[in-house]
């Protein structure tokens, strides 16, 4: 396997994810200073990105850490919301199937919805050997890694300097409504949005602040069965 | 603000990191063993963004004051910023009108 048409792979990976880095920057920056508005310490602020690296897990969590939620229903919350990747893992794991662990373990620790989507399409097009294929992954995955470290250190250290006049908080829920759409594709996920959101709404008050995770059993429910009726 | 302390914080970052890590790595590491994923479970999992990310949205518009309230300026901004993210998937643009349609409100309000 000559170096070269790895490294060629590597950078049309990174190639095809660059357009989409401008998006993620200002998403990690509010990641930052929602941290810091939460009461997060600096070092702890900076340390979740890394440590976590799924950006609507954190900012779900750092919500839940802001008002003081069970601890137990913090972590479920946000492992529901990554209980995607598992999704995308079985998606990726036939082209990347042949790989030793110690690269697995790396190349699943930065496997972002970007990525994935990024990834799954070029080797649906380019069949390509092991080596090929998996210099493509790591070439769309790494930046993405970088520019998420960046730009939440970036929203850390602006972070308490940000007026709350500016409501800043407000992009939170805007940043969540453009991954949403993408996300609603057909009847199903359309009934699980739609009852999952309403169901939100009225389980508000919920002890425990269990109504997001109520809500998301109820909206998957509903899309199950609408499903299987049709 | 957060009166967890310190040290429960890192608890909790470690314990979805980790959680994370094993969900991202589990298909890639199993499905040698593993012919493919299960019907039943590749149905749920596949519904999973479009519930959640739409039950963490609507509460966030509906209770902007901590309270049912449908007249907020977040509501009206939060409509205008829906369809700007329906018609073009971009978090960049998203968040920009949807931000200054806040502001502009604030600004009259």
């Amino acid at each position: 396997m000559a170096t070269s048409a790895r490294r060629e792979a590597f950078l049309s990976g990174v190639r095809a994810i660059a357009p989409i880095l401008l998006g993620v920057f200002p998403f990690g920056v509010i990641a930052g200073v929602a941290a810091i508005e939460a009461g997060i310490g600096p070092l702890q602020a900076i340390a979740i990105s890394p440590i976590v690296f799924a950006g609507a897990s954190q900012l779900a969590a750092i919500d839940l850490i802001a008002r003081d939620a069970a601890p137990l229903v913090i972590v479920l919350t946000a492992l529901v919301i990554n209980a995607r990747f598992a999704m995308y893992s079985a998606s990726l794991a036939p082209s990347l199937r042949d790989l030793p662990l110690r690269t697995k373990a790396p190349a699943a620790y930065l496997l972002t919805d970007q990525a994935f989507a990024v990834s799954v399409l070029h080797f649906d097009r380019h069949p390509a050997d092991l080596a090929t294929t998996a210099a493509y992954y790591f070439g769309s995955a790494i930046p993405l890694w970088v520019t998420w470290q960046v730009s939440s250190v970036v929203g850390v250290v602006i972070g308490s300097g940000v007026p709350a006049e500016w409501s800043l908080d407000f992009a939170i829920p805007l940043v969540f409504m453009a991954l949403l759409f993408p996300a609603v594709k057909d009847r199903g996920t359309r009934v699980a949005a739609l009852v999952a959101g309403i169901a939100a709404v009225v389980l508000i008050g919920l002890p425990l602040n269990l109504g997001l995770l109520a809500a998301a059993a109820l909206g998957i429910t509903a899309g199950v069965v609408s499903e299987v009726r049709t | 603000m957060t009166s967890h302390s310190p040290g429960l914080l890192w608890g909790l970052i470690v314990a979805i990191g980790l959680g994370t890590w094993l969900t991202r790595l589990s298909f890639l590491a199993l499905l040698a063993r593993v012919e493919r994923v299960p019907p039943a479970a590749a149905r749920v999992l596949r519904l999973i963004p479009a519930a959640v990310l739409a039950a963490l949205i609507l509460p966030a518009l509906t209770h902007a004051t901590g309270e049912f309230d449908l007249g907020t300026d977040r509501l009206a901004a939060g409509a205008v910023a829906a369809l700007v993210a329906w018609h073009t998937k971009s978090v960049l643009a998203t968040i920009a009108v949807g931000m200054a349609v806040l502001w502009a409100l604030q600004a009259i309000g």
